[in-house]
């Protein structure tokens, strides 16, 4: 069963409410096609789950300024004006998260764990409401695994069996996101034969991806 | 060279040859320009990769290499690339021998407040918490005041990034240790005395028995 299929195909996956993890660091890493996908489909209310929001006109920041987001988890949106101002007016959730435990939260989902105990955030806000536990005398605090409805990743290379080879540092939240959703779709920049990528040279294995998306560059 | 650069070239000499180091933004980042040529520092960028180089020229932009402030960067022969669990657990785990961060206010027990100010904009904490939390050696480098208040405190008052987490404060007038005794003056800035930080200092401290004066 071919894994390709049309951007409308793709993100009939994404509707209203939806939960969707989206990549990316400041928007290096995000998959433009899919962001703009979303935008055209007008879908509304999404809970996002991002590193951070951007800047305005770049990656998720597109989503932000559109009113398409009701909740965002992530751990920066300081270089995107437009999230503070929404939270500001009540008119989207913002959940701020170390950058450190949005990705193991995120990992943990994806390698069916029940969560992890980390130090980061101890004395801090972020402790607020959470469990905190003892080992060999040093605390820490439970943080519970993070997964979502939908992934949509960005390849710089992908296979048609959806293994995926991320050139840089755009791999960032990628190969952690891509096991953690139900209905994972790669926006492949280059879409190639299988066997062209090396087994050896393979970041996320094409079993953890449902659909490929041919990118435009 | 100015204040700023003054700390910043101050900080780069503490750097031992071999440590791996992350910069925060702002000041922090200067720190790059003053390293030392007779050691080997390798720099740790956040979103995922070692062996960050000198910013890009004009023209030869690569933007699938960032830095932690979203700006296009470069990555030097031996550098690597990794994820965001890799990249965070490099630096919980104790991995990176110093995380160099700016603050809103430090503590004399070693607390730092450096992510959020009360009245003003919310931008989140970042890789912020978990480099406080993890590298071996947290070193704060920033103005010694602002806009003339101390921002070296009894207790910090602004929301916490850690708990007793800064090993070292550098400022443009003085260097403190925070040791399990309390906060230790190691060093003063040339030109300034004992008395001239006591009077921008609110926090208790000790003077350590072979204060330095510093060089111009």
């Amino acid at each position: 069963m071919s894994k390709i299929v049309s951007l409308d195909e793709a993100l009939s996956h994404v509707i209203d409410e939806t939960s969707v993890m989206i990549p990316g660091f400041m928007g290096a890493g995000t998959p433009d096609k899919l962001v703009e996908g979303l935008i055209a489909k007008g879908v509304k209310d999404l809970c996002l789950i991002c590193t951070d929001t951007a800047f305005p006109g770049v990656g998720v920041g597109k989503l932000i300024e559109r009113d398409m987001i009701k909740k965002v988890m992530v751990s920066h949106i300081g270089t995107n004006p437009e999230t503070g101002r929404r939270m500001n007016q009540g008119l989207m959730e913002v959940d701020l998260i170390p950058q450190g435990t949005l990705a193991e939260r995120i990992r943990s989902a994806g390698a069916g764990l029940g969560g992890f105990l980390t130090p980061t955030g101890v004395g801090t806000v972020v402790e607020e409401g959470k469990r905190k536990i003892v080992v060999n005398g040093k605390e820490y605090l439970l943080e519970e695994p993070l997964k979502a409805e939908v992934a949509l990743l960005r390849g710089t290379k992908v296979d048609k069996k959806g293994n995926i080879w991320y050139n840089a540092a755009t791999r960032n939240f990628n190969p952690l996101m891509a096991m953690a959703a139900k209905t994972v779709i790669v926006e492949a920049c280059e879409l190639v034969e299988v066997g062209e990528i090396d087994p050896n040279n393979v970041m996320t294995p094409g079993i953890f991806v449902d659909y490929i998306v041919k990118g435009d560059a | 060279m100015n204040v700023r650069e003054k700390i910043a070239k101050r900080v780069a000499q503490m750097l031992q040859n071999g440590d791996v180091v992350n910069l925060g933004i702002g000041l922090p980042t200067l720190v790059a320009n003053y390293i030392p040529e007779n050691i080997e520092v390798t720099l740790q960028s956040e979103n995922g990769f070692v062996g960050m180089g000198p910013d890009p020229l004009n023209g030869q932009t690569d933007l699938d290499t960032v830095n932690a402030s979203g700006l296009p960067a470069t990555i030097m022969t031996g550098g690597s690339y990794f994820d965001s669990a890799t990249s965070f657990g490099m630096i919980r785990g104790g991995h990176v021998d110093a995380t160099i961060l700016g603050a809103h206010q430090v503590d004399q027990e070693g607390n730092l407040a450096n992510w959020k100010l009360p009245g003003k904009p919310v931008y989140g904490m970042g890789g912020a918490m978990d480099l406080v939390a993890g590298a071996k050696r947290v070193i704060i480098a920033m103005e010694h005041t602002v806009k003339g208040e101390p921002k070296i405190k009894q207790k910090c008052t602004y929301p916490l990034t850690a708990k007793r987490a800064v090993n070292t404060i550098v400022t443009d007038k003085c260097i403190f240790e925070i040791t399990p005794g309390g906060m230790v003056l190691i060093e003063l800035a040339s030109g300034v005395t004992v008395d001239d930080v006591r009077e921008i200092t609110e926090a208790d401290f000790f003077l350590h028995k072979d204060l330095k004066n510093g060089q111009e």
